[in-house]
C-alpha cells in the first residue's frame, strides 16, 4: 500500500469518527463546542511552521509562511483562551463565579 | 534531529488528545478539562514539527509572538456579548492560514515538479487547500461583520446571485483544473483561483440573513477544519489530516442540529436568502395586542408561583442578560420557581443565549432546553419573552401556509400569561407575522427590554 493511499485511508477513518464523536450536545454547549473545535482546527499551525522554517530565504515563501504563522496562531491561542474562558463561566449557584 | 517514528507516535498521541478532548468538550462537567487536554494535544503536536527537522526559526518565532500577542490579548479582552463575532473571526484566520501553508508550499514545489512530477493526491489538496480555505476566510470575515453589525443582518444581494454564486465557483473550479494539468507553467492561474475563492466566500455568506447565521457559522467552522485536511494532504502530514478531519465532521454535525432546530434543510439556509421577503401583511384575524406597563406586570408576577424567561436575540442587543438576572433574583426571593427556556437556535450562534446568561450568573440549573419547558408549560404561570420572536411563535406550529411553519418553538402561548418585551409591533427577523402578540393570554410590555426589565424590578422592590 503506497503512503498516499493510507493517508486516504486515516482521513476517511477520521471523518467517520468525527461524526460519531458527537450526537447529542446539550445546547449548553454548542458554543464552547465550536469555539473548541475551532481551535483545533487551528493545526494548520504545524503546516505553518514546517513552512516557515524552510523559507530558503525566498521573499515570497517568507511572507507567505509567517503570515500563516501569525494567522495560526491567532487561531489557536485565541480559540483555546476563549473557550476555557466561557467554559470558566459556565458554573452554578453554589460553586460561584470564574471557578 | 529524533527518529521519524517518535515523531509520528507523537503526532498520534496529539490526535487522540484531540479526539478525547472533543468528546468530552460534549459534556458540560467534562468540558473545560476536554478544552484543555486538546490544547496540550496541539502543544505536543508543535513541538513534534519543531523537532521533525532542521529549520531556521527566525519567521516560526516572528509569526508566533505576533499572533500569540494579538490572540491573547483578543481572547482576554473581548465582552462575552461579542463572542459570536470573536469565533468567526478565529475561524476565518484558521482558513486562511490554511491557504497560506497550500501557496507556501506551492511556491516551493512547483521548482521541483519541473523535474518530477508531482502526485494527483497533492495536486487537488492544494487546490482545495486554497479554495475552501479562501472561502473560509472571507465568509467569515463577512459573517464577523454581519455579527457585529458592521454590515446589516438582514440578507444583502442582488438579482439572480445564486447564477453570479455558480458562474464564479465554476470559474474557480475550471482554474483549479487547469492549474492541476499544467501547475509548473500556470502560475497565474494559481493567483486567479486564490482570488476567486476570496471572492467566492463573500457572495456565499452576503445573501444570508442574520437569523440563519448560527448555521453558517458551524458550516464554515467545518470548512476550516477541511481546508486545514487538504493542507495536511499538501505536505503529507498525518496529524493535520486526522485533527482537520474531525472538526470537519463534528462541525457538520452541529451544521446539522442547528438546521434542525429551524426544521430547514442546509440548502435552504445556503440558498434561501431567507427573510428578504418581509412583504407580508398581518393575517386576517391578527386583531389587537394588549398592552400593559410595568407596575400592572410587577403584580402579576408578585402573584406568580412559577416564570420561564424566554430569551432571544434582543436580550442580547439591549444587553440585558445581567438585569434579567436581577429580576429572576428577586422574584426568587418572593418565593417564584424561575427558569430559563432555551431554544437551540435563539440568537445568533449556537448556544449564544447560554453564554450571555452564564455571563451574567445564572445557575446553569436554570437553564432548560426546549422539550424540557414544553412539557412544563401549560403549569407556568408567566412566560416572559425578552426580545424572542420567531422561536416563539405559534404559526410556526400551527399555520401551515406560515414560512417557519414546522419549525420547532417554545411553546410560550400555552403559558397562563404571557409577557412579550418588545421595541414595537414590527415584525422578527424572519419578516414574519406573530399570532402571538394578539392572543388574550398575551400582554405586551414596550420598550427597550433592559429598561422594562429593570423597571419591573424596580416595582418589585417597591412593595
Amino acid at each position: 500500500m503506497s503512503a498516499g493511499i493510507l493517508l486516504f485511508f486515516v482521513f476517511v477513518l477520521a471523518i467517520f469518527l468525527g461524526f460519531e464523536l458527537i450526537s447529542k450536545v446539550p445546547s449548553q454547549l454548542h458554543t464552547p463546542l465550536m469555539s473548541g473545535s475551532n481551535a483545533i482546527s487551528g493545526i494548520t499551525i504545524v503546516g505553518a511552521l514546517l513552512a516557515a522554517g524552510n523559507t530558503d530565504n525566498e521573499t515570497i515563501r517568507i511572507v507567505l509562511s509567517t503570515l500563516a504563522m501569525a494567522f495560526a496562531t491567532i487561531n489557536v491561542i485565541g480559540g483555546y483562551l476563549v473557550t476555557d474562558r466561557m467554559l470558566g463561566m459556565f458554573g452554578s449557584k453554589k460553586s460561584g463565579d470564574g471557578r | 534531529m529524533i527518529d521519524p517514528t517518535i515523531i509520528n507516535l507523537g503526532y498520534l498521541i496529539a490526535s487522540v488528545l484531540f479526539i478525547i478532548g472533543l468528546k468530552m468538550l460534549s459534556r458540560q462537567k467534562t468540558a473545560r478539562t476536554g478544552n484543555r487536554l486538546s490544547a496540550v494535544g496541539m502543544l505536543l503536536a508543535v513541538v513534534m514539527a519543531l523537532l521533525s527537522q532542521e529549520m531556521g526559526y527566525t519567521y516560526i518565532i516572528a509569526g508566533f509572538v505576533l499572533g500569540g500577542l494579538i490572540g491573547t490579548v483578543a481572547a482576554s479582552r473581548v465582552q462575552l456579548t461579542a463572542m459570536p463575532e470573536m469565533v468567526a473571526l478565529f475561524n476565518g484566520f484558521g482558513g486562511v492560514a490554511s491557504l497560506l501553508v497550500g501557496w507556501a508550499e506551492y511556491e516551493n514545489a512547483r521548482w521541483i515538479w519541473v523535474q518530477q512530477s508531482p502526485t494527483v493526491v497533492t495536486l487537488v489538496a492544494t487546490f482545495v487547500a486554497v479554495l475552501i480555505g479562501g472561502v473560509t476566510f472571507t465568509g467569515s470575515l463577512i459573517a464577523y461583520a454581519k455579527l457585529s453589525q458592521k454590515l446589516p443582518g438582514r440578507p444583502l444581494g442582488i438579482r439572480g446571485q445564486q447564477i453570479v454564486n455558480a458562474v464564479f465557483l465554476a470559474a474557480a473550479i475550471a482554474c483549479g483544473v487547469a492549474f492541476m494539468l499544467n501547475p509548473v507553467h500556470l502560475y497565474a492561474i494559481f493567483l486567479v483561483l486564490v482570488g476567486l475563492s476570496l471572492v467566492f466566500g463573500v457572495l456565499f455568506t452576503i445573501p444570508i440573513g442574520g437569523a440563519d447565521m448560527p448555521v453558517v457559522i458551524s458550516l464554515l467552522n467545518s470548512y476550516s477544519g477541511l481546508a486545514a485536511c487538504a493542507a495536511g494532504f499538501v505536505i503529507d502530514n498525518t496529524v493535520l489530516i486526522v485533527a482537520g478531519a474531525l472538526v470537519g465532521a463534528s462541525g457538520l454535525v452541529l451544521t446539522t442540529i442547528m438546521c434542525k432546530a429551524m426544521n430547514r434543510s442546509l440548502r435552504n439556509v445556503l440558498f434561501g436568502a431567507f427573510g428578504g421577503d418581509g412583504g407580508k401583511g398581518p393575517s386576517e384575524e391578527a386583531g389587537q395586542a394588549n398592552p400593559i406597563d410595568a407596575e400592572t406586570a410587577s403584580y402579576v408576577l408578585e402573584a406568580a408561583d412559577t416564570v420561564i424567561f424566554v430569551p432571544g436575540y434582543g436580550m442580547a442587543v439591549a444587553q440585558a442578560q445581567h438585569a434579567v438576572r436581577e429580576l429572576a433574583e428577586a422574584l426568587e426571593e418572593n418565593g417564584t420557581d424561575v427558569a430559563f427556556g432555551i431554544h437551540p437556535v435563539a440568537g445568533r450562534m449556537p448556544g449564544h443565549m447560554n453564554v450571555l446568561l452564564a455571563e451574567a450568573n445564572v445557575p446553569y440549573e436554570q437553564l432548560l432546553e426546549m422539550d424540557d419547558v414544553n412539557a412544563q408549560m401549560p403549569n407556568i404561570d408567566v412566560a416572559i419573552v425578552i426580545g424572542a420572536n420567531d422561536v416563539v411563535n405559534p404559526a410556526a406550529r400551527d399555520d401551515e401556509t406560515s414560512a417557519i411553519y414546522g419549525m420547532p418553538i417554545i411553546n410560550v402561548d400555552q403559558a397562563k400569561t404571557v409577557f412579550v418585551l418588545k421595541r414595537s409591533m414590527a415584525s422578527g427577523f424572519a419578516g414574519i407575522e406573530n399570532p402571538l402578540f394578539y392572543k388574550d393570554n398575551t400582554r405586551m410590555l414596550f420598550g427597550d427590554a433592559k429598561a422594562s426589565i429593570e423597571a419591573l424590578i424596580a416595582e418589585l422592590k417597591q412593595d
